[in-house]
């Protein structure tokens, strides 16, 4: 099905792989990044994604990416550019706050202008892990928004998308301009091609300053939680069962 | 003393666990600021107001009750206008919202609204002075962070199973409002809620929840993993990434990183070996038990009770045990 031509924006974010044990720095507000491996937002990557396969069933579209962040923010974007973003934007801070309302506004101050007919979001960071600035990036436009979408359909100038509830789905209908935020499962985010790769340094990519009002939420203190106590193993096999049930009556308390 | 907002979510007819903890929430923490009142916000359709009494069972002074036809399915333009056009016009200290995927939907589009930020996934809260300090999972919760939110109200969405719904009966005085916005003008319009498969208790709020994962071998051994959860009679059924991308269980049932976050009273674990993306769903279970027959599984090093054996073993004689233990009760 032939649809126009659709300009669609991106906003993701460099997080730290989770496979580790974080050290909190010295001044206990934030981590020791020392050893620690980034990449692009799991859900951020599948937003990429979500946006590459309509431009390619719509001739002429196009697709930005944008980052708010220090420079290495830069590799970020050029990995989306890879896998096939046609330009970047980075916003630069040499910190990004936690505040997700102050990092909205820089974001829709740099969206407002541009037009955009869809505007992903990944539904969240791991980072971070609050999940509010797609919604609230949306608000501050005026934009119908929908969150943690896991099917979407565009056409005619309309979305219908699905979302996972606790049990349940809802069936949205929405129309463009909008802004969604991604969820799993929505697609497979494809792998940069060694093409890919080499056409993404010659992409543009504009480095802009990032516009944040004063934040209203300031980490006061990072820790590690309590260790869980050592696990222990009570025996092999099926004859191992009615010790079980004995501790999760006695000792546990939950049967 | 100041007054407190609580968002009373509801699905269809009926008010949800999550909206009764947010109720909990908003009372505890008038109480804390030397007792204000708590105004429940019910917005669903003709007939929620009946279920106005049970918010005044859980702490509510006012519920202010909005039906309308057009909210049988959730409307977040409606809610949105709705709660924020209460929460301003109230001039409430703080907000109290869950971290559902209703919450984590409407929470901060209430909070840009009113031009305040928000913090999702709370775990405690206090009030000092101006200033509103709460605790928040970070990194998969490999990390907690202490937040200070300055702004007023403090919007804040409290991590579902953090706080027990308690008793604690006010007047619940019904105030019948009506909707901000039109539902026949929202642009953004849920068509349809479909009821997810059987009718079973959900992830976030099961006090159980048995998870199964790729040693199961195959989709229709999560047999044995239903079995057991209806021996139970409590319990919510789960399943790792490796599971929901093989398409055995619906991505909705993923534990995990990527997928949803539990915390039950207890959790068993059932031919999974313990990935980190699956450990970051499920680590803050108050019991862990699993079963695998990797010794060396890293789920091991989490559980508080392992049984090293074959799953098509144990957890039958399990299931059998566990029915025995509940006829006894």
């Amino acid at each position: 099905m032939e649809i126009p031509a659709v300009k669609i924006a991106v906003c993701v974010k460099r997080v730290p792989d989770m496979d580790v044990r974080f050290r909190i720095a010295a001044d206990s507000l934030s981590l020791d990044e020392a050893g620690l491996k980034f990449d692009i937002n799991d859900f951020d990557a599948w937003a990429v994604e979500a946006a590459l396969q309509l431009r390619e069933k719509n001739a002429g579209s196009e697709v930005t990416v944008i980052s708010l962040g220090p420079d290495v923010v830069q590799e970020t974007i050029r990995k989306a550019l890879s896998m096939g973003a046609d330009r970047g934007i980075q916003l630069k801070t040499d910190k990004i706050p936690f505040d997700g309302l102050a990092i909205a506004n820089a974001l829709a101050e740099e969206l407002k202008g541009g037009s955009y007919d869809l505007i992903f979001f990944g539904k969240m960071s791991p980072d971070s892990s609050n999940g509010v600035v797609g919604p609230m990036t949306a608000e501050i436009l005026g934009l119908p928004c929908v969150t943690a979408i896991s099917t979407l359909e565009i056409a005619n100038g309309k979305g219908t998308a699905k979302r996972e509830l606790e049990g349940a789905q809802e069936i949205v209908e929405f129309p463009l301009p909008a802004v969604l935020t991604v969820d799993e499962g929505l697609n497979t985010a494809r792998y940069p091609s060694l093409k890919g790769i080499m056409a993404a340094k010659k992409k543009p990519l504009q480095t802009k300053p990032a516009l944040l009002p004063e934040p209203q939420v300031t980490v006061r203190k990072l820790e590690l939680p309590p260790e869980r106590k050592a696990g222990r193993i009570i025996g092999e096999g099926a004859s191992a069962v009615a010790e079980l049930v004995t501790l999760l009556q006695t000792e546990a308390k939950v049967l | 003393m100041a007054n407190i907002f609580a968002f009373a979510e509801s699905r269809g007819p009926d008010v949800r666990k999550v909206g009764l903890e947010a109720v909990t929430a908003a009372r505890m923490l008038a109480d804390k600021s030397g007792g204000g009142e708590v105004h429940a916000l019910l917005l669903g359709p003709p007939g929620i107001s009946g279920k106005a009494n049970q918010l005044a069972q859980y702490g509510a002074d006012v519920v202010i009750v909005v039906e309308h036809d057009g909210l049988a399915n959730y409307s977040p333009e409606v809610a949105t206008a709705t709660a924020a056009e209460r929460i301003k016009s109230g001039g409430y200290r703080a907000a109290i919202f869950s971290t559902s995927a209703q919450g984590r939907d409407l929470a901060p589009r209430v909070a840009a609204r009113l031009g305040v930020s928000v913090v999702t996934d709370v775990l405690s809260f206090e009030i000092e002075g101006d200033t509103v300090v709460v605790r928040h999972p970070m990194n998969i919760g490999k990390v907690i962070a202490t937040l200070a939110i300055s702004a007023t109200p403090a919007v804040l969405a409290m991590r579902p199973n953090v706080i027990s719904p308690a008793q604690n009966a006010k007047a619940g005085r019904v105030e019948n409002a009506q909707p901000a916005l039109d539902p026949a003008t929202a642009r953004v319009r849920v068509i349809e809620t479909r009821k997810g498969s059987g009718g079973k208790l959900d992830l976030a709020e099961a006090p159980v929840v048995i998870a199964g994962g790729r040693g199961l071998k195959a989709a229709e051994n999560f047999k044995l993993v239903e079995d057991l959860a209806s021996a139970f009679g409590n319990a919510a059924v789960g399943a790792t990434r490796a599971v929901t991308d093989d398409g055995w269980r619906p991505h909705s049932d993923q534990i995990g990183q990527t997928g949803r976050l539990v915390s039950p009273e207890l959790y068993i674990a059932v031919g999974i070996s313990g990935a980190v993306q699956h450990l970051a769903g499920m680590r803050t279970s108050k019991t862990i038990v699993a079963v695998n027959k990797d010794k060396d599984a890293p789920i091991f090093k989490v559980a508080d009770y392992g049984i090293v054996g074959d799953v098509f073993e144990v957890i039958p004689a399990l299931t059998e045990a566990v029915r025995e233990a509940k006829k006894h009760h």
